[in-house]
């Protein structure tokens, strides 16, 4: 088997792991990516809206500083997040913003004078100042005080990332695309690096690293319906899962968005709502407004969606080949307002779904959107469990975004993260001397090796990967989806345990010399289910409700019982993750209170044990 | 409605010694709002496992599944099944390696090109991070990244003469990602740097002018004029130096 040495090893070449990549390699370190696409096509690519940074330029977002988006962060979090961590990011987003302009991305600017803007289809006016002409602008976006979120168009996502990848090719950062990192190798004590396997041979390739990242972004693929991209099946949370002592941060933190369009999940805009669309049931009857007389569609995200589902399981949603849904009117909006405010939704509608939504209605369901949970890390990305491992971005529980995380907070987090854990990456690899151990190599490989050979030969049974995957799909979308409770979560763990069990009896029912696609899909499936089973099991033990994650038989928030982030872990010989729980951040530079949207239903915390402190001086 | 398209898949496994080229045959019933991001997944889940092709984020903004589509190359995710005839041939783009069946190497390719064309800001001026950003006229910006949308999906390599002649060629894309350097004042490459990479056969010069980039981008980018323009400051630079003579 071919052995690759390396410095540091990137598993997983979006945002996150490309920027980590180029600190490491800018300090002179040997620097590998491994991506399962071409890096340019990583999910990074597909956020199109923005990066939250208080650069405070346009004069809708003047009086901003990171003290003010450091606030939007926490109570966006419902005081889920690692405070000293949100701190970092709010104070570090706008340099690295800068940095990216210096490094080519087209930042939309400042243009001097006076101009439009719609909000809740009124239209309003502002004048930009001459002397901020020609500087990073910034738009509005929902949970913020101001218009903070720095943008390239509708096209934010792909143009960073072209420009990261082109500093990451410039500094000599080596891309192996189409491999998938499929096991740690580790001593208990040390990660070494990853076994992989190639995606264009089907072969086995060792990987040997002194530090190694994990950046393979969110695991939306464990639901039925997402919006993530296909690649996004939660590769580099299994392998650490895996390892049986590397946690999961808060896995039932998990956000929904409510017009994910059927039957891709792509999403339309909340701005249709925001403009004056309205939804209908499969009678055609605008339903909201008898769940939500007052704010109708405009409850914010998670209501929408909660109520949605209520509606749809009340039998009224509009059957379809690809499931229930519920139908997206904006016809009344006419057609100048729709082919030019909202161009990007006309777009969609025409060309993935063949409706036109000036004359027809558009096929909408409540949809996963993006997972605040992920792999634990401290604040300095350095994973939980073992030396020598980092994470970042998406993939990683950091955590800036606690339960519920602000749009343009996560696109903003990939690079900023970057920057951040990358120099701490580069200041372990100055200070630390690794010896490999060859016996934890050879386990690694033996692991895997086994692993295939068994579902190739089919030594522990006959069962289907994909109808074990499609189950999955099935209960996170009926029993944790957005609206919890403890029966469901039950039925929920219950059911996955059982697939669970028949997942290690997977075989493949097709041989192919090279790169099967059926292997690649029968690798994920064990590692999928650990992440339903961390995200069912810590939903149901969760007895509150807490940000995206809404139980219908705990609704208020308990800061007395529940003040805390979740880590789960897979241990060996255990059917059920052991779940353990920590104090989500070391300091209260915001001490808890309400959010200032939705419903205060908090029962409130003994604030004489919290460690509340004053803004820290820089 | 309702009707039963028929499939013309070309398959191939180069990793098999055994696999010879060929086309196969596949059945599907049609619904609304199929596009063939449903329709391959659904032929893959149901009647043939071993079906290889490329899928990312199914929403038309990663470039990952370019393939001819009954002979001209482009999007998968993005063609509805409703805008084609009952018979539906697909090809794998060519000029890029095959890995199998409809699934090409396009990530090699892309990597070596942008090595080769130094696809990056070349600048001498070090970031200092306490400095304001440089100021930048927001047009500009948009007209950069207006040749910045380009995805490489490989779709104007597939449909040049020129590539399909001529392994050397830097394509299309090429010529636009430098386009896009060219008009972006960070970048301090001067004329003839540009000149040393796109000045030639290989490059600007290269271009037959059959216009089958332009026609399949699925981005409607506008290539022909970034060709134009590129070879119009090319040639003049040549001319200047005496080159053309």
């Amino acid at each position: 088997m071919e052995i690759i040495y390396t410095d540091v090893l990137c598993i997983g070449a979006g945002l996150a792991g490309e920027r980590v990549a180029i600190e490491a390699a800018s300090a002179g370190f040997e620097t590998i990516c491994l991506s399962i696409v071409p890096p340019r096509r990583s999910h990074s690519a597909a956020a199109q809206g923005g990066m939250q940074a208080s650069l405070g330029n346009s004069v809708m977002g003047e009086g901003d500083n990171s003290d003010v988006h450091f606030e939007d962060t926490v109570k966006g979090s419902d005081w889920g997040a690692d405070q000293e961590v949100a701190r970092i990011f709010a104070d570090t987003a706008p340099i690295v913003m800068r940095e990216l302009a210096h490094w080519g991305v087209p930042w939309n600017r400042v243009e001097a004078g006076k101009d439009f803007y719609f909000k809740g289809g009124k239209k309003f006016e502002k004048e930009e100042k001459k002397e901020k002409h020609g500087l990073i602008t910034a738009r509005a976006f929902g949970g913020t005080a101001k218009w903070r979120t720095c943008y390239t168009a509708d096209g934010t996502g792909h143009a960073v990332l072209y420009t990261v990848d082109n500093k990451a090719t410039e500094m000599g950062v080596k891309m192996h695309d189409r491999t998938q990192a499929e096991i740690l190798i580790h001593d208990g004590v040390n990660c070494y690096g990853a076994v992989a396997r190639c995606l264009k041979t089907g072969k086995l390739r060792a990987y040997i690293a002194k530090a190694t990242l994990i950046a393979t972004g969110g695991y939306g693929r464990i639901y039925k319906a997402t919006t993530n991209a296909v690649i996004c099946d939660g590769g580099g949370q299994a392998i650490c899962l895996d390892t049986g002592i590397i946690p999961m941060g808060n896995p039932e933190a998990v956000q929904f968005h409510p017009t994910g369009t059927v039957p891709t999940d792509i999403l339309v805009t909340e701005g249709c709502r925001g403009d004056g669309g309205t939804l209908l049931d499969v009678n055609e009857y605008r339903f909201m407004p008898d769940y939500e007389p007052d704010k109708q569609e405009l409850a914010s995200r998670d209501v929408v969606s909660r109520r949605m589902t209520q509606h749809m399981n009340k039998g009224l949603g509009v059957k379809s080949p690809y499931g229930d849904h519920l139908w997206l009117d904006i016809r009344h909006l006419g057609e100048k307002h729709i082919t030019t405010k909202l161009r990007e939704v006309y777009d969609i509608c025409t060309q993935f779904l063949g409706v036109n939504p000036i004359t027809g209605l558009i096929p909408v369901r409540p949809t996963q959107h993006y997972s605040m949970g992920g792999i634990r890390t401290d604040k300095d990305g350095a994973v939980y469990g073992l030396k020598g491992l980092f994470a970042a971005g998406e993939a990683a529980c950091w955590d800036m975004h606690g339960f519920n995380r602000l749009g343009g907070n996560s696109l903003a987090e990939t690079v900023v993260a970057g920057k951040v854990i990358g120099e701490k990456v580069v200041e372990f690899l100055k200070g630390t001397e690794v010896k490999f151990s060859t016996s934890s190599i050879d386990d690694a490989v033996s692991k895997i090796q086994e692993r295939i050979k068994n579902l190739e030969n089919g030594k522990n049974g006959n069962e289907n990967a994909l109808d074990i995957r499609n189950a999955m799909q099935e209960i996170m979308m009926q029993d944790v989806g957005i609206f919890r409770n403890e029966k469901d979560l039950k039925d929920g763990v219950d059911k996955l345990l059982v697939l669970a069990d028949r997942a290690k009896r997977i075989k493949l029912h097709s041989s192919v010399k090279g790169c099967n696609p059926e292997m690649t899909l029968a690798l994920r499936v064990p590692g999928m289910l650990k992440l339903a089973l961390c995200t069912a099991y810590g939903a149901l033990m969760r007895t509150e409700s807490r940000g995206a994650h809404t139980r219908e038989d705990y609704p208020e928030r308990n800061d007395r019982d529940w003040l805390n982030r979740t880590l789960a872990y897979c241990e060996e010989g255990k059917d059920l993750p052991v779940l353990k729980y920590e104090d989500p951040t070391p300091v209260y530079e915001l001490p808890p209170g309400h959010r200032g949207y939705g419903e205060d239903l908090t029962i409130p915390a003994d604030m004489s044990k919290l460690n509340i402190i004053k803004k820290p001086s820089n | 409605m309702s009707r039963t398209l028929t499939f013309e898949i070309f398959r191939y496994n180069p990793m098999d010694p055994d696999s010879k080229p060929h086309m196969q045959t596949y059945e599907l019933d049609e619904y609304d709002s199929m596009t063939l991001f449903i329709a391959l997944n659904r032929i893959r889940e149901e009647q043939d496992p071993t079906l290889q092709f490329d899928f990312c984020c199914r929403a038309g903004i990663c470039g990952a599944c370019a393939m001819v589509i009954n002979g001209r190359p482009g999007l998968a995710c993005t063609t509805q099944t409703v805008k084609l005839p009952k018979k539906i041939t697909l090809h794998p783009l060519p000029v890029f390696k095959l890995i199998g069946d409809l699934s090409v190497d396009t990530g090699t390719w892309f990597q070596n090109v942008n090595e080769k064309i130094e696809s990056w800001i070349h600048t001498q001026k070090e970031f200092d991070p306490k400095a304001i950003e440089e100021r930048m006229e927001n047009a500009l910006a948009n007209e950069i990244f207006e040749l910045d949308r380009c995805i490489q999906c490989g779709c104007c390599i597939a449909a040049c003469g020129t590539a399909r002649m001529r392994e050397d060629f830097l394509g299309a894309y090429s010529i636009n990602r430098l386009a896009r350097f060219y008009i972006d004042p960070r970048d301090e490459r001067s004329d003839q740097e540009f000149y040393d990479i796109i000045g030639s056969d290989q490059g600007v010069f290269g271009c037959l002018g059959l216009l089958g980039c332009e026609d399949v981008c699925p981005k409607e980018i506008p290539l022909i004029d970034q060709l134009g323009m590129m070879r119009r400051k090319m040639a003049l630079r040549s001319l200047r130096q005496g080159k053309c003579s």
